[in-house]
């Protein structure tokens, strides 16, 4: 579907080039496996915070990242989450090796500019960045509340990527540099070129650029998956859990752990949320907010991640109506998805969703979730970047049995996480029995 | 170090492969609808964007929100299908329907896999022309609305958007958000709704286009089979939206507006006053110094309050260019103890750069080579393309504009720059606007020469 050629240099680094010359741009994709499930609690949002310094300059061009992208015409951005931290460029084709040039410079030769100025900056900016997308925003804290309910203290999807603020305090410099010397080197990367390039020569441009960072040594093992495993999904035990918040209208949130990406039940997660809530045809759409206008949003999510996955319905209560009502409804949905399983109509409906979803994936070349993002993340996460056809089966090969089965497995009342997020003032708005998260 | 690599110096990329934007044929159908094509090759997918020359700024003095009302209600139901039905045939080709109403214009974009093509249009000809809104879909969608409006009370952005909007424009339709006021949605009734479809969306007004994998024929002949046969309705003025100029920036007095919200974090800021129109002629000198000003990543707002200090986690200027002059603003939200230090180098840079800091020739080739240098990305997809299609007919421009974007950007010289800034940025007018705990912000807002804040409520 997604033709490429892969090389692995001799430090580890693997290169993964993608041809079309259809427009005179090339994208530059550069995965670390780092994510915040490498940190340690005590140290959380340190995988993020890094990623802030990794625009900041390095050894040889130590004047800030952004400039002689800009300068070149390029779009920039990075990201990090509890798996993976992107890095991305979209250069003109003629700005490509400016590209390369500056990536392999922050990889190979980050440290010697990395100051003590410079991470208290960012550190500053990413504090700014928590208060404006969790603590200042309405609902922003139900990530927080859910993971921490539904892993352990010692699982790693335990904290949220942005981390704690009194974390993100006490890290210290020296924290930074560790953490570099520790992931950031070639063994632990995937690059992407994607565009107006000929493979041959791209290759041997990035060899020139990257085959003399030394290879570093294996990163090690994640900490807390051993008891993740232990737990089991059938160990966690129901939970309710109430926040309130700056808000008007409470919402709910129902969660689960379910099966980790490209994991068997994985997909078929994916078919159960859209069955419940993918459009207006959905049956908890129509129920909730079409029929009894009882919610006026709902929405799930299979949350495919490496270690581990979770699944969550959320709804938000219409004005004059309560949780305990869209609680009924949705746990009677699941009830009788889990008893009968869906209608052939609506696996046609997802799968004509699934299947153009597919096409509309290939429209880009580069930035988040464009096709060098797309042929990095199944490169890190399977070893194999041609893995877009076999994802694709995954979902061809899902039958109703599946989806009524994952239905009747994944979503039991006995291991659901359930919050409600009430106006402040009002906790006996919370589904009854709740008691209050702690989250900062 | 690496062998063979020189990092004494970045290398120099040389000159940018030439581009141009792929042309749109014009047609005009049977019906009279003028139609705008453009082949993507290699393209797997099709995109159509009917577009309607009115916004929320042709809302009726009386019901702000009407527009948005009725565009939020053109898929629930058509002549043929109800609600559900109309969405199951849209699921049924994987297509993804999107309905944008902006200040000036209303856009209806659906894109579906390139098989799909002519049955999407069929769907976009029931979902803009024959909407069924009925009584029970309207009370509902309404319903919807106005918790959204309720919601919104509790998010700062949005607070802060609408109180800025207010602030500027207190006599204009520019002046009110596109959801509108709970007063007025509840003041509505499915009669106004139909009133404004039959007034506002006509075909001999809208604009039709089409971009993607199919040739300029097939999207003619998609395009005649789903609306060649539609009687021509007898043509009929469109009210095109406001025809008022607002108020501009010398009619207005430096003012600063303060919302509580108890116990904050942070404080949402806008500031700014009322911009420039699309269709004027300095327009791509005001680019260039929204570049320079707070345009990009490196620019000297983001620069100064994200990279030196580390207030905020980014802040941002846009000059939103409307039919008429709409909003300048800076938009950011800084760290509650630094609101009064942030706004007020907000307001010294946008002073400065207009007279005593002039861009320098460095900040004038970066903004220049990010505005030209990174044109090809902008029109990769069949989406952008159409959009660029779109954005030309909204704004009545020549077809050769984004052609000559480039020249015209790269003749941009600091003079006018310094000019643009000295006209398009005036501090004395300025409004500020500032959503956050006021028990720590009043205090120092009111020392800042705007004199007392002004307090509304969320």
């Amino acid at each position: 579907m997604l033709d490429y050629m892969k090389q692995t240099l001799d430090n580890g680094l693997d290169v993964i080039v993608h041809e079309d010359h259809r427009c005179p741009i090339v994208a530059i994709n550069l995965w670390y496996h780092v994510g915040s499930k490498n940190e340690k609690p005590g140290r959380t949002g340190l995988a993020h915070l890094f990623e802030h310094l990794m625009f900041e300059g390095s050894a040889h061009h130590d004047s800030g990242y952004f400039t002689p992208l800009q300068q070149a015409g390029a779009a920039l951005n990075g990201s990090t989450n509890s798996d993976r931290t992107n890095y991305w460029e979209v250069v003109p084709t003629n700005a490509l090796e400016l590209g390369l040039w500056l990536e392999s410079d922050r990889m190979g030769y980050l440290l010697p500019a990395l100051t003590t100025a410079k991470f208290e900056n960012q550190r500053d900016v990413v504090l700014n960045e928590r208060r404006q997308q969790y603590e200042n925003r309405p609902y922003g804290l139900a990530s927080m509340a859910l993971m921490a309910t539904l892993f352990s203290p010692e699982h790693p999807y335990h904290w949220t990527t942005i981390g704690e603020t009194a974390d993100l305090q006490a890290a210290t410099i020296d924290d930074a540099h560790a953490f570099f010397r520790t992931y950031y080197h070639p063994g632990n990367a995937s690059l992407t070129l994607a565009g107006d390039v000929d493979p041959e020569p791209a290759f041997e441009l990035v060899r020139r650029y990257f085959d003399g960072i030394p290879s570093g040594k294996p990163t090690p093992a994640v900490v807390g998956v051993a008891q993740s495993q232990a737990e089991g999904q059938e160990t966690a035990k129901a939970s309710y859990l109430l926040l309130e918040d700056r808000i008007e209208l409470p919402r709910l949130y129902l969660a689960w752990r379910t099966p980790p990406l490209f994991a068997a039940g994985d997909a078929g997660m994916d078919m159960v949320a859209d069955v419940l809530t993918g459009g207006k045809t959905s049956r908890l759409y129509r129920t909730l907010v079409y029929d009894r206008r009882l919610a006026t949003d709902v929405n799930a999510a299979q949350g495919s991640r490496e270690l581990a996955g979770w699944f969550c319905i959320s709804a938000t209560a219409a004005p004059g109506h309560e949780l305990a009502e869209l609680e009924k409804v949705i746990a009677d949905e699941v009830e009788i998805l889990a008893a009968q399983g869906p209608e052939d109509w609506e696996i046609e409906r997802s799968l004509a969703q699934v299947e153009a979803q597919f096409v509309y994936r290939l429209q880009t070349v580069g930035g988040f979730d464009g096709r060098s993002d797309q042929l990095n993340a199944y490169n890190v996460f399977t070893g194999d970047p041609g893995f877009m056809a076999q994802d694709r089966n995954r979902y061809r090969d899902i039958t109703a049995g599946l989806v009524q089965e994952l239905a009747s497995t994944q979503l039991n009342v006995g291991g659901r996480v359930a919050l409600s997020i009430v106006p402040e003032g009002s906790p006996e708005r919370a589904l009854v029995g709740s008691i209050p998260a702690e989250v900062a | 170090m690496t062998t063979g690599v020189d990092r004494t110096r970045l290398p120099d990329p040389g000159p940018v492969p030439a581009v141009q934007f792929p042309q749109a044929r014009v047609v005009r159908l049977s019906t009279g609808l003028a139609m705008r094509t453009v082949e993507h090759a290699g393209s797997s997918v099709v995109q159509w964007i009917w577009l309607v020359p009115t916004g929320s700024a042709g809302d009726p003095a009386a019901l702000p929100g009407l527009a948005a009302l009725t565009a939020d209600l053109l898929d629930e139901g058509s002549s043929t299908k109800s609600a559900l039905e109309l969405h199951a045939a849209l699921d049924r080709i994987g297509g993804r329907l999107g309905i944008q109403v902006g200040s000036d214009a209303t856009s209806l974009s659906l894109i579906t896999p390139s098989q799909y093509g002519a049955a999407g249009l069929a769907l976009i000809e029931e979902i803009a022309l024959r909407p069924r809104f009925d009584g029970a879909d309207f009370e509902r969608v309404r319903d919807l609305r106005r918790s959204r409006l309720r919601q919104m009370r509790s998010v700062p952005g949005a607070i802060a958007d609408r109180v800025y909007l207010e602030t500027l424009y207190p006599l204009h339709p520019y002046g009110h958000l596109g959801i509108g006021t709970d007063e007025a949605l509840c003041s509505m009734t499915t009669a106004d709704v139909e009133q404004f479809h039959r007034d506002e969306y006509l075909p001999a007004q809208a604009a039709l286009i089409g971009a993607g994998a199919l040739t300029h024929e097939a999207f003619h002949e998609i395009a005649e089979s789903v609306f060649g046969g539609a009687p021509a309705r007898a043509p009929v003025e469109a009210k095109g939206g406001v025809r008022v100029v607002p108020d501009g920036v010398e009619n207005q007095t430096a003012k600063i507006v303060l919302v509580d919200r108890p116990g904050a974090v942070q404080s949402e800021l806008r500031i700014g006053h009322v911009g420039i129109a699309r269709r004027v002629t300095d327009y791509h000198a005001v680019l260039v110094l929204n570049m320079v000003l707070g345009g990009q990543f490196v620019s000297r707002l983001n620069r100064i309050l994200r990279e030196e200090k580390g207030y905020t986690y980014g802040v941002h200027t846009s000059f939103d260019c409307r039919r008429w002059p709409g909003p300048f603003a800076v938009q950011g939200s800084v760290q509650a103890d630094a609101t009064v230090e942030s706004v007020q180098e907000v307001l010294g840079q946008m002073e400065a750069i207009g007279g005593t800091l002039p861009v320098t020739s460095e900040e004038l080739n970066l903004a220049r080579a990010a505005l030209t240098k990174g044109f090809a990305r902008g029109f990769e997809t069949a989406g952008q393309i159409a959009r660029g299609v779109a954005q030309l007919v909204q704004h009545d421009l020549p077809a050769d504009e984004y052609d000559r974007f480039i020249t015209r950007v790269d003749q941009v010289d600091v003079a006018e720059v310094t000019l643009a800034a000295a006209t398009h940025l005036r501090v004395d007018r300025a409004a500020v606007v500032v959503v956050g705990p006021a028990e720590q912000v009043a205090e120092g807002l009111a020392t800042l020469g705007l004199g007392e804040p002004l307090r509304l409520e969320a």
